[in-house]
């Protein structure tokens, strides 16, 4: 069984809520942290014994200077303005470059190649909770979805059959899709705020076009009474349940702060993620 | 002279720290607010209003079945893996395709052209004389934001741009920041707000932009966030408490800078700082 904690809006809790379903989980677990560009699941679930094996999820373009004619073609068709020829050759810009390829077809002199960039790393250890699987996506590398599936194809162990816990991406692009291809479920973790209500509109109209089954978790319920209301009335209407509703509460900035699943403090947050969990499982 | 706020992680209060700049820095000269978080823009809800709307278009294979000979030269040539030829037709997926162009070069049969294909939009909104919102949207299941990105950023025209980064390192935050004169960071104070700051820090450090450090949400000890800054050699220019009562003014689509005016001046300073650090740069 896989389930994907995601939120469209980020900084509502999606680390929080699926540290404390692994924490409330007995039995060996798998962890996956597919917010590549930020991970924090391994802040929570400390790995030992980790292996870090480079990723090479792009190419770039390369040109041979002693060969370029400086004729330009190459920067004519580069959609992705990586390509401009200086006084002597064209040179590229390595942040702009998506690896596509175009320019190698137009070379008089066949003086681009693709080269393979190491864009980040994948890293696996062993928590207290069974394996995570993580990953460091470098600093101006591009693309995430790409490495978001290399995180998960790793995880899914064949010889593994443990449930996997996938702490997701913000947003509604091509990591969030690379994240939920597949799972079980996803819980989705929203919040009364303006903001997070229309992100997770948004969020919705993604999972459901992509035919999967959701939950929905509210945190910090009771910041706005209007808005809690709000995200009722949306999940009524999707047919989404709501597996929970925690409180606005002070021990859960202790828990971040501290780097422990905040269901390890007896306190009203830990409460409503036990009987979360109860509700989600019963549902499974 | 254009800034956008980035932060790493989600949820910091990056849109807050933009709503709130543009607002102020509107009552003295003419600026554009571009949302640059395609996946999910939010700034509109602080600056409601009827947009204008201008539809982004990337091109897609159109393929001509009566002179393609399905000799795969396109399937092998496309790298995201857009275009699969099998004996009798051609697969297209136009939610892998980056748009390059490459396959209607490839073809030596000349059978691909391109069409045009709605990806997203970009929303205008005047909010006063002094004030333009350009809200990237990017149509949900689709994955180009950066395209979108970028179209918002072309319609914004004022000298002063503020500029709203999606969370995160990757493509679409590179295409917010990378020609932006300064990056404000936006940061709470906690193991998981200075992780992800210190990724995005690196971001600008490779970009060789100055930068500055907002830390939202304080509850008063942010020797976590400080000792991250002195290291980094990053200032730490302006501290905004939590607060219950500004989350409300928030919720209601309200900005601290309008509501408190001693927060109106907060913003003012951070400005005036930007200005001085980027001449001296």
């Amino acid at each position: 069984m896989k389930i994907a904690v995601v939120s469209g809006k980020g900084g509502t809790g999606k680390t929080t809520v699926a540290a404390s379903l692994a924490d409330l989980t007995s039995g060996p677990l798998i962890l996956a942290d597919c917010d590549v560009d930020a991970a924090n699941f391994g802040l929570v679930f400390p790995a030992k014994d980790t292996t870090t094996i480079p990723y090479a999820g792009r190419e770039v373009a390369c040109i041979c200077a002693n060969i370029c004619t400086g004729c330009g073609a190459c920067e004519d068709v580069c959609r992705f303005s990586a390509v401009h020829v200086n006084e002597w050759a064209a040179e590229v810009d390595p942040l702009s470059c998506e690896g596509c390829g175009t320019c190698t077809l137009v070379c008089p002199t066949d003086a681009v190649t693709l080269k393979k960039m190491i864009s980040g790393e994948i890293i696996t250890g062993t928590t207290e909770k069974g394996p995570l699987v993580s990953a460091k996506l470098f600093a101006g590398s591009g693309n995430s979805g790409r490495m978001v599936h290399e995180v998960k194809r790793r995880a899914q162990t064949p010889d593994l059959d443990s449930p996997v816990i996938i702490d997701g991406p913000p947003g509604i692009g091509c990591p969030l899709i690379a994240t939920v291809g597949g799972v079980d479920a996803v819980l989705m973790v929203t919040e009364p705020g303006i903001s997070a209500v229309h992100d997770l509109k948004r969020l919705v109209t993604v999972c459901k076009g992509l035919h999967l089954r959701m939950f929905a978790v509210i945190n910090r319920y009771d910041l706005s009474k209007e808005l809690d209301r709000e995200i009722e009335k949306l999940c009524r209407e999707e047919g989404i349940p709501i597996v929970g509703r925690i409180p606005f509460d002070e021990h859960v900035v202790t828990a971040v702060s501290s780097c422990i699943p905040v269901t390890r403090i007896s306190c009203p947050a830990a409460e409503a993620l036990c009987s979360m969990k109860e509700i989600l499982f019963s549902k499974l | 002279m254009k800034i956008t706020i980035a932060s790493g992680k989600g949820g910091t209060g990056k849109t807050m720290v933009a709503a709130n700049l543009a607002y102020v820095l509107s009552q003295h000269e003419r600026v554009s607010l571009v949302d640059c978080d395609a996946d999910e823009p939010d700034l509109h809800l602080y600056f409601p209003g009827e947009p204008r709307c201008v539809p982004v278009k990337t091109g897609i294979p159109k393929i001509d079945t009566h002179a393609c000979d399905l000799c795969g030269e396109c399937g092998t040539f496309c790298r995201y893996g857009a275009l699969t030829v099998l004996k009798d037709r051609v697969l297209f997926f136009s939610e892998m395709c980056h748009s390059c162009g490459g396959c209607t070069i490839v073809c030596s049969r000349h059978a691909i052209s391109e069409e045009e294909h709605a990806i997203g939009s970009v929303e205008i909104r005047t909010i006063s004389d002094t004030l333009t919102l350009y809200s990237g949207i990017m149509d949900p299941g689709q994955v180009l934001a950066p395209n979108i990105i970028r179209a918002a950023k072309e319609e914004a025209a004022s000298a002063l741009m503020i500029c709203d980064a999606a969370p995160g390192i990757a493509c679409p935050v590179i295409e917010a920041s990378a020609d932006a004169d300064f990056i404000l960071l936006v940061t709470e104070p906690t193991p998981f707000g200075v992780a992800n700051l210190s990724q995005m820090a690196e971001l600008t450090r490779m970009l060789k932009i100055p930068a500055a450090v907002v830390i939202n949400r304080s509850f008063g000890d942010d020797e976590l966030v400080h000792a991250f800054c002195r290291d980094a050699d990053l200032p730490v220019w302006l501290t905004i408490p939590f607060s219950r009562e500004f989350a409300a003014v928030q919720n209601a689509g309200g900005l601290i800078s309008r509501a408190f005016p001693e927060w109106e001046k907060a913003f003012l300073d951070l400005y005036a700082g930007i200005c001085s650090r980027g001449d001296a740069s």
